[in-house]
C-alpha cells in the first residue's frame, strides 16, 4: 500500500558534507563497533534485496521451471526467453496495457486530480477541507484487498452503487470497460500522494509573487502558468517519476480483475505472476522481471538525479 | 458587474468541483460503512439495520480470527526486525564516516526503489524456496524486512543526525560500551523516529498482499490481506455478511495508526519505495 513510500526528502549523498557532530564522532563510536551495528541491516538488505535483483538477471537466461526436468537441472538458454517474449503476442499486449494503465492512472489521473485538489483547496479555510482530504487519504491507506472488493461492489452490474446513481443501467463495467475501470480505480486509490505533495509545494510558493501577479491583472490561469508551475516544476517531476514507478509495479489490478477478461487488464506484474508463479515458467518470468527492473532503474536514476540537483 | 458575475461563477465552479471530487472518493467507501451493519447485505451501498450480528459471526469464524492473528504476528515480527536493524545501522552511519558511506546510502536507496516485490517475485520465491522457508513467517518476515530497511535507515538517520553527541562523549569517557550508549542515551532521544518507523512498517506489512500470497501456501497461515481476497474469489458466492464485517475490522487498525502518526508527527515527505 502506498502509505508506504518512504525514502529521504534530502539527497542521499555524493557531495559529502560532514554531518553535525562528526569531528568528535570517532570518540563516540569506534569503527569496529560501527561495522557491527551496520552489519545486520546490510546482511538483510544484501540477501533479500540486492541478491534477488542480481539473481533475476541470471535466471532470465535459463529455462528454469517450477516442476519437471528443467526444475532439477535448468540449463542456460542465452537470450531465448527474450526472443520468446518479443514474439509472444500476450507480452506485447501486456506492454500496451501497462503503458495505458501507467499513463492513464498515474500521469493523467493522479497527477491532474491531485494537483486540481491541492490548487482549488489551497486557500480554503473550512472544516470541510479536512473532510475532503481525509476521504482522499483513506482511499490511499485502506488495505489493497479491501479496496479491490469495494470497487468490485461499486462497479457491479446488478446492484452496484455506480449503476444505481446512473439511473438503473446494468453495465458490467469490469467486463465491458475493464482497463478504464482499473485506471479510474487506481486514480482513486493513489491521488492522495499527489494531492499532499502538491499541497506542500503550493504552500511554499511565495504569496508575494502571487500578489504581484494579481495586482498586474493576471487571471487565475495566468498566475498558475507563469508563477506557480515554474516554482513547483521540481515537485511535479518528482511526483510524476515516483507515481509512475509505483503504478508500473502495482499488483493491485490483479485483485480486481486477475488480468482479465481476455487479458485486457494484464499489466506486467500480473503477466509475470501468471507466467512465473502460476504456470511455473520461472526463467521466462525472470526475463520479463529483468525488463521491469531495467525500466525501474531508468526512472529511479532520473529521480535521484533530480533529488541531487535540488539540494 | 462583470467582476461580480465572474466571482459567483468561480465560487460555483469551485463548489461543484470539490463536491464532485468528494463524491468520487466517498461513494466507493459507502459500502464499507453500511454493509457491515446490514442484516442482509448486498453489493449495494444502502443504510439498513443497524445490527452487530455480522461481527458476532466474524468472531465465531475460526479462519477469520486466525488470519487477523497472523497479520498481527507478521506485522510485529517485521516491525521488531526493521526497527532494531535500522536503529543500529542509522546510529552507526550517522556517527562514523565509514569509507564509501555516502555511496552506500545512494546505492541502497536505488535498490530499494528499483527492486519491487513484483519485479523480484521470481527470485524471492526461489530464494525462500531454496532456504526451505516456504510456509513460514520467517521467510515472509525476512523478505519484507529486506525491502523496508533502506527507507527505514534513511528516515531514522534524519533523526540520529540531529541529536547532540556531547552526552555520548561523556558516557564514553566514563567507560560505557557502544551498545550501552545506544540503549541508554541514543534510543531515548530518537524514540519519535523509531515510532514513525514502527508504525510505518506495521502499516506496510498489514496491507501487503503479494509476498504472503506467494510465500504462504497453507490457508491456516494466511494473513488477513490474503483471506479477504480468498473470501470473494473462492468458493462461489461470497458471504457478504462475513466479508463486510471482516473488511471493516481489518481496515480500522491501519486508518487509526495512520491518523495517529499524522496528528502526532505531521506529514513528511519521503518518496521512494513501495512494494
Amino acid at each position: 500500500m502506498p502509505t508506504t513510500s518512504p525514502a529521504p526528502a534530502e539527497a542521499p549523498g555524493g557531495d559529502a558534507q560532514p554531518p553535525r557532530g562528526e569531528p568528535g564522532a570517532a570518540a563516540v563510536l569506534g569503527r569496529p563497533a560501527a561495522g557491527a551495528f551496520v552489519a545486520p541491516a546490510l546482511l538483510l538488505i544484501a540477501a533479500f534485496l540486492v541478491f534477488p535483483a542480481l539473481w533475476t538477471l541470471y535466471l532470465g537466461l535459463t529455462d528454469y521451471r517450477l516442476t519437471g526436468a528443467a526444475a532439477v537441472n535448468p540449463s542456460f538458454v542465452g537470450l531465448d526467453n527474450y526472443t520468446q517474449a518479443l514474439s509472444d503476442p500476450q507480452f506485447r499486449n501486456s506492454l500496451v496495457v501497462t503503458a495505458l494503465f501507467v499513463f492513464g492512472s498515474a500521469v493523467i489521473g493522479q497527477t491532474f486530480l491531485g494537483f486540481a485538489l491541492a490548487w482549488t483547496m489551497r486557500d480554503w479555510r473550512s472544516p470541510l477541507r479536512s473532510v475532503v482530504e481525509v476521504l482522499v487519504i483513506v482511499a490511499w491507506i485502506l488495505p489493497g484487498s479491501v479496496v479491490a472488493f469495494l470497487w468490485i461492489a461499486f462497479l457491479d452490474g446488478q446492484s452496484g452503487t455506480l449503476n444505481a446513481l446512473l439511473g438503473g443501467v446494468d453495465t458490467e463495467w469490469l467486463l465491458e470497460t475493464p482497463l478504464l475501470a482499473v485506471i479510474v480505480f487506481n486514480t482513486w486509490r493513489g491521488t492522495a500522494f499527489s494531492m499532499l505533495l502538491y499541497g506542500a509545494a503550493l504552500s511554499a510558493v511565495p504569496p508575494s509573487h502571487l500578489e504581484t501577479a494579481r495586482l498586474a491583472g493576471a487571471s487565475a490561469f495566468q498566475q498558475l502558468r507563469d508563477v506557480v508551475l515554474p516554482t513547483i516544476r521540481g515537485h511535479i517531476l518528482t511526483s510524476l517519476l515516483l507515481i509512475s514507478l509505483w503504478t508500473f509495479n502495482d499488483f493491485t489490478p490483479y485483485l480486481l480483475t486477475r488480468g482479465g477478461p481476455n487479458f485486457r487488464t494484464d499489466v506486467l506484474p500480473v503477466f509475470i505472476f501468471r507466467n512465473a508463479i502460476s504456470s511455473g515458467q520461472l526463467g521466462y518470468g525472470a526475463a520479463i522481471s529483468t525488463v521491469v527492473l531495467g525500466v525501474n532503474l531508468v526512472i529511479a536514476l532520473f529521480y535521484l538525479r533530480l533529488l541531487r540537483e535540488r539540494t | 458587474m462583470g467582476g461580480w458575475l465572474r466571482l459567483v461563477a468561480a465560487r460555483v465552479g469551485f463548489s461543484a468541483f470539490v463536491a464532485l471530487a468528494a463524491a468520487f472518493f466517498a461513494l466507493p467507501m459507502l459500502w464499507l460503512v453500511f454493509a457491515p451493519f446490514d442484516p442482509t447485505p448486498t453489493l449495494a451501498a444502502r443504510p439498513a439495520g443497524p445490527t452487530l450480528a455480522n461481527f458476532r459471526d466474524v468472531f465465531q469464524n475460526p479462519l477469520v480470527l486466525t488470519s487477523l492473528r497472523n497479520s498481527v504476528l507478521l506485522a510485529l515480527y517485521a516491525m521488531v526486525l526493521v526497527v532494531a536493524a535500522a536503529t543500529l545501522a542509522a546510529y552507526a552511519l550517522s556517527r562514523v564516516h565509514l569509507p564509501g558511506r555516502d555511496l552506500l546510502l545512494y546505492v541502497l536507496l536505488l535498490f530499494s526503489s528499483v527492486v519491487s516485490g513484483t519485479a523480484a517475485m521470481v527470485p524471492l520465491f526461489l530464494l525462500v524456496f531454496e532456504l526451505g522457508l516456504i510456509n513460514t513467517y520467517l521467510g515472509v518476515t525476512l523478505v519484507l524486512t529486506g525491502g523496508l530497511l533502506p527507507a527505514a535507515i534513511f528516515i531514522l538517520k534524519d533523526f540520529t543526525d540531529t541529536t547532540p553527541t556531547s552526552y555520548e562523549e561523556s558516557a564514553r569517557v566514563f567507560g560505557a560500551s557502544p551498545f550501552q550508549i545506544l540503549r541508554d542515551i541514543v534510543v531515548p532521544l530518537v524514540r519519535p523516529g523509531m515510532a514513525v518507523i514502527a508504525v510505518w512498517s506495521i502499516v506496510n506489512v498489514w496491507g501487503n498482499f503479494l509476498i504472503p500470497f506467494i510465500l504462504l501456501r497453507d490457508p491456516d497461515l494466511a494473513p488477513a490481506s490474503v483471506v479477504t481476497y480468498s473470501f470473494y474469489t473462492e468458493g462461489g458466492q461470497a458471504d457478504l455478511r462475513l466479508l463486510s464485517a471482516f473488511s471493516l475490522l481489518y481496515s480500522v487498525p491501519v486508518v487509526v495508526m495512520y491518523l495517529f502518526v499524522q496528528r502526532r508527527y505531521g506529514f513528511r515527505f519521503y518518496g521512494g519505495i513501495k512494494r
